[in-house]
């Protein structure tokens, strides 16, 4: 058994190896954070469309609600999402993994950092569209303060649910090294019930029911909704609970999808 | 005349190379079949949840914001199934020197680079976009005149040359600059920005995706021409800024092949 100590220090050393990767390559990061930028601006404007057409507002939701829940959630999307089903099949295919395997340390911690390394430098980027969009948009924020006081547990618990979910499926790439349908497929549902196309109070009430049963709404849009004030201290608290119940079933769900699958694995490569 | 028949047969030999090459790894076929159903799903599905909640957007009623997703389709399809593959691979290729063995051919260099390599399977693309195309127009069928039909067709053509043309000046910066390829990602992913009429967005938005990111000219005025929303001096503008580009592409090419000084050996 490591010690406290011991991951510390390993996860240090794993951190700072990715700080600088990062800082390395911010321009390749750069042309993610527009596409990260321009789909929640879309969105937007196609819903602040719709709020003025239907007299003002639609489901209570006026032109300056949508965009300081679309920032939020921009903001929110960038600090949980993990680009591991894109890599995850290169480096099984190129036998990149069968050397993390030989490390004495699962392969996901190094994930772990390389994606929270990410989201920091890629602040310098994201700080600068929010303050633009802020400024265009003149967003509302009401937040309740004992809310905003659950945002970071919030984004935390959120970030490990997603982490976790994304490397179970990227796992699939051990059965077959043609995952880009099945993550497409991924994405597409991720898209709808996480509050990116629309709200969850916008989309039909079957669609809200699913949304609330499945991991996605409280990974992005509870956050969210967390820092624009609709959802409020109790409710935030209960949310933090759904969260936990996800955390604990995704580390399951990971444990046994990573036994059966490094019975699959044959190393490719040099 | 024959310059152009010329053209047209190169372009058969190449699209029949590309099918070839696909028809070695035909899963993706079906690979790419779920991908293009997905990426309908999702644009059919967004449009569903808005206009549950509206019934026209910017002036836009359901079956015509339909037609404009089947026109994105097929702009993209077309942008996915030659343009962005061929020049990507000139990108590559004056990096690595191999575009020399495309100059010594006897052939015009802008229209090797620009069908040197055909992906067969984006064709699913294509068909999906006239297929919701079909479908929306059978909605509005009431209304469909020759002249939009007319008007349709050649708007589509002005749209693609337009967007042809700002690919090619971008990929032609390879001459100058190393790692073009991201520039090219990053118009790619501005491109879903088109799923939706350009009039909706505001102001310093909508310019840009007329004038920086031509979306608006490839995808927005050909759907208008089908719904009756085109105007005259919209068409006209499509024309000139595409005869504008073809021409000024095509002498930034040329610009940019005089510099160009192999790399190979």
């Amino acid at each position: 058994m490591r010690s406290v100590r011991d991951w510390a220090s390993l996860y240090a050393a794993f951190f700072r190896i990715s700080l600088l990767a990062n800082l390395q390559y911010r321009a390749s990061g750069t042309i993610w954070m527009i596409g990260l930028v321009l789909e929640p601006l879309v969105f937007l404007v196609v819903w602040s469309t719709v709020a003025r057409s239907e007299g003002g507002s639609v489901a209570g939701l006026d032109p300056r609600d949508l965009a300081a829940y679309y920032i939020a959630l921009l903001v929110v999307n960038h600090l949980t999402f993990s680009w591991i089903m894109h890599t995850f099949e290169y480096r099984v295919r190129f036998g990149e993994l069968g050397f993390e395997l030989l490390r004495p340390i699962h392969p996901i911690h190094g994930d772990i950092c390389d994606n929270v390394a990410y989201k920091l430098v890629m602040l310098i980027v994201l700080l600068p569209a929010v303050a633009v969009l802020t400024w265009l948009f003149e967003p509302r924020f009401a937040p309740d303060p004992g809310a905003l006081a659950l945002l970071v547990p919030a984004l935390v618990l959120g970030l490990a649910v997603r982490l976790l979910l994304d490397w179970t499926l990227a796992l699939a790439a051990f059965w077959t090294t043609r995952v880009t349908a099945i993550n497409q497929t991924y994405f597409a549902i991720v898209l709808f019930l996480s509050g990116r196309v629309a709200p969850i109070a916008l989309l039909p009430g079957w669609l809200q029911d699913v949304a609330g049963a499945l991991p996605f709404y409280w990974t992005v849009a509870f956050p969210a909704e967390l820092a624009t004030g609709r959802v409020g201290f109790a409710a935030g608290l209960r949310g933090l609970a759904v969260q936990l119940v996800w955390v604990l079933a995704a580390l399951g769900l990971i444990s046994f999808g990573w036994r059966r699958s490094l019975r699959r694995f044959t190393a490719v490569g040099t | 005349m024959s310059d152009l028949l010329d053209a047209a047969r190169l372009f058969g030999v190449y699209f029949r190379l590309g099918l070839l090459n696909e028809l070695a790894y035909r899963t993706n076929f079906w690979v790419q079949i779920v991908e293009t159903l997905v990426n309908l799903s999702i644009v059919l599905g967004a449009v569903a949840v808005v206009f549950a909640r509206t019934d026209t957007l910017g002036g836009w009623r359901p079956a015509e914001l339909v037609a404009l997703i089947g026109v994105y389709f097929i702009v993209l399809g077309m942008l996915n199934l030659v343009v962005s593959p061929s020049l990507s691979r000139f990108i590559e290729d004056v990096r690595t020197g191999a575009l020399d063995f495309t100059l010594t051919k006897p052939v015009d260099a802008q229209l090797l680079v620009s069908i040197a390599e055909i992906r067969a399977w984006k064709l699913v693309d294509l068909l999906a976009g006239f297929g919701v195309l079909g479908g929306a127009l059978l909605e509005l069928a009431t209304r469909i005149g020759a002249l939009q039909a007319l008007g349709f067709g050649v708007a589509l053509l002005a749209g693609g040359a337009i967007v042809y043309s700002f690919w090619l000046m971008l990929a032609t910066l390879a001459f100058w600059f190393i790692r073009v390829e991201n520039i090219l990602m990053i118009f790619l992913s501005m491109y879903t920005a088109g799923r939706w009429p350009v009039g909706i967005y505001p102001g310093w938005l909508r310019w840009l995706l007329t004038l920086v990111v031509p979306v608006a000219f490839a995808v927005t005025v050909p759907a208008e021409a089908l719904t009756g929303r085109m105007q005259a001096s919209e068409l006209a503008g499509a024309l000139g800024l595409a005869a504008a580009l073809l021409l000024g592409s095509r002498a930034f090419w040329k610009r940019g092949l005089r510099h160009y000084s192999g790399a190979s050996a």
